[in-house]
């Protein structure tokens, strides 16, 4: 499967306390943009892949993952790789529930998505409330990887990260 | 396979992205409203980072050192290799929204294909863009019928839009020798029926808009060979003002 990734167990916890520079309660582990850490010796062999081709991020995670190891004293080495392509399933159970308190609904299964991609509604539900009571207001949101949502019952709008499968 | 045929058959590909996008960045903060200046300049950052990614790629396989920014940004508007509808002026939304319709499901009809490359690195950036093609050839869709389908004025505006950049359209298809070199080679997107499939599309959301397909058969191309309309040169000279003006300069 892709979505084994292999981190080396040393390197593991230094990239887990990394946050994503625009959803910081998001680690980049959790994100699932970290597609491999290998270790030799004191050098380590980072691959990572964006969220989107635009994504203005990953300059910056890959600069924070090289700080990150500088300071573990490894010899930090980061590659951007493009395939294959990143995808919400990568993104951990844990990240979801992190994203959910923060205000940000979790995007959910991939198939309610690419049916949403086909025209059907899906429905989302809301992470103030827990209505599922809410409508699409955006396809883009603040960024181009969360959609913008209205709940009717609470009346707040919230984003909602947007399942890319 | 010539490095010089893939890297033209790559320009041909990857000017499009760069040209739309810049387009669409023209529009940051001058969106109709909130939610679609986002839309429109989150698209605009989805295609220039497609850009790059090609862009780096042509980079590589260069033998004289050549840059990501050399590419974008020192390049004669003869060497542009973009079609002339993504060049077009962001006249009305209406012209707008009828542009990014046009071009998207072009673009999506390509990347699946392109999806095929035996060329890893093209089927790579093939299968991450297809994932954002996909949103913008909804929210464009989407808008496009509601333009058609909604007030008097908005059927209307949307219907002259339609008329005037449906002579662009069939330059999406145009292929030059090298191209041809490099499809056949099994490197590009294979669309032997992607004209006909892009027309059938096209026909069905304008329907559903209540707009008409235009008459004319008259169709205008050139921007594939190098050679652009006149909008061209002020697109290249408002991109490229800073890196001719102060060369190899950084972010
Ligand atoms: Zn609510």
């Amino acid at each position: 499967m892709e979505h084994q990734v292999d981190i080396h167990p040393k390197l593991y916890p230094i990239l887990k306390a990394i946050p994503d520079p625009e959803i910081p309660v998001l680690s980049i582990i959790d994100l699932g943009v970290v597609r491999g850490a290998k270790l030799d010796g004191k050098h380590a062999f980072i691959e990572i892949t964006p969220t989107y081709s635009g994504c203005p991020a990953m300059d910056m995670i890959g600069d924070e993952i090289k700080t990150a190891l500088t300071k573990h004293n490894y010899i930090p080495d980061v590659d951007l790789i493009l395939y294959p392509a990143w995808t919400t399933d990568w993104m951990t159970d844990e990240g979801k529930t992190a994203l959910r308190k923060y205000g940000i609904a979790p995007p959910t299964d991939a198939i309610t998505d690419k049916k949403a991609l086909l025209g059907e509604e899906r429905v989302i539900e809301c992470p103030h409330c827990g209505s599922t009571n809410t409508k699409l207001v955006s396809q883009f949101a603040s960024t181009a990887c969360k959609a913008m949502f209205k709940c009717d019952d609470c009346l707040e709008t919230f984003d909602y990260f947007k399942c890319l499968i | 396979m010539k490095t010089s045929n893939l890297t033209h058959y790559i320009y041909g590909i990857a000017d499009n992205a760069l040209i739309l996008g810049q387009r669409l960045g023209e529009l940051c903060g001058h969106g109709p409203n909130l939610e679609t200046d986002i839309a429109l300049t989150n698209m605009a950052l989805d295609l220039l980072g497609q850009t790059r990614s090609y862009y780096q790629y042509i980079a590589k396989l260069s033998t004289d050192n050549l840059t990501e920014d050399d590419v974008a940004f020192l390049r004669k508007e003869n060497e542009y290799r973009n079609v002339l509808l993504v060049e077009q002026p962001n006249t009305d939304f209406a012209y707008v929204i009828t542009r990014q319709y046009f071009f998207d499901v072009f673009h999506f009809l390509l990347l699946e294909q392109l999806q095929k490359s035996t060329d890893v690195n093209l089927m790579a950036i093939a299968k991450k863009s297809i994932k954002e093609v996909g949103y913008h050839k909804r929210f464009s869709g989407d808008w496009l019928i509601r333009l058609g389908d909604g007030t008097e004025v908005s059927h209307q505006k949307a219907q002259q839009a339609i008329d005037d950049l449906w002579m662009y359209t069939n330059e999406l298809f145009d292929l030059s020798t090298q191209d041809k070199t490099v499809i056949d080679a099994g490197y590009g997107a294979n669309s032997k029926d992607l004209k006909e499939k892009y027309y059938a599309e096209l026909t069905q959301t304008l329907t559903k808009a209540t707009l008409q397909i235009p008459e004319n058969k008259y169709f205008q191309d050139g921007g594939k060979n190098g050679v652009h309309t006149e909008h061209m040169g002020y697109i290249l000279a408002d991109m490229q003002y800073m890196q001719r003006t102060y060369p190899n300069m950084k972010w």
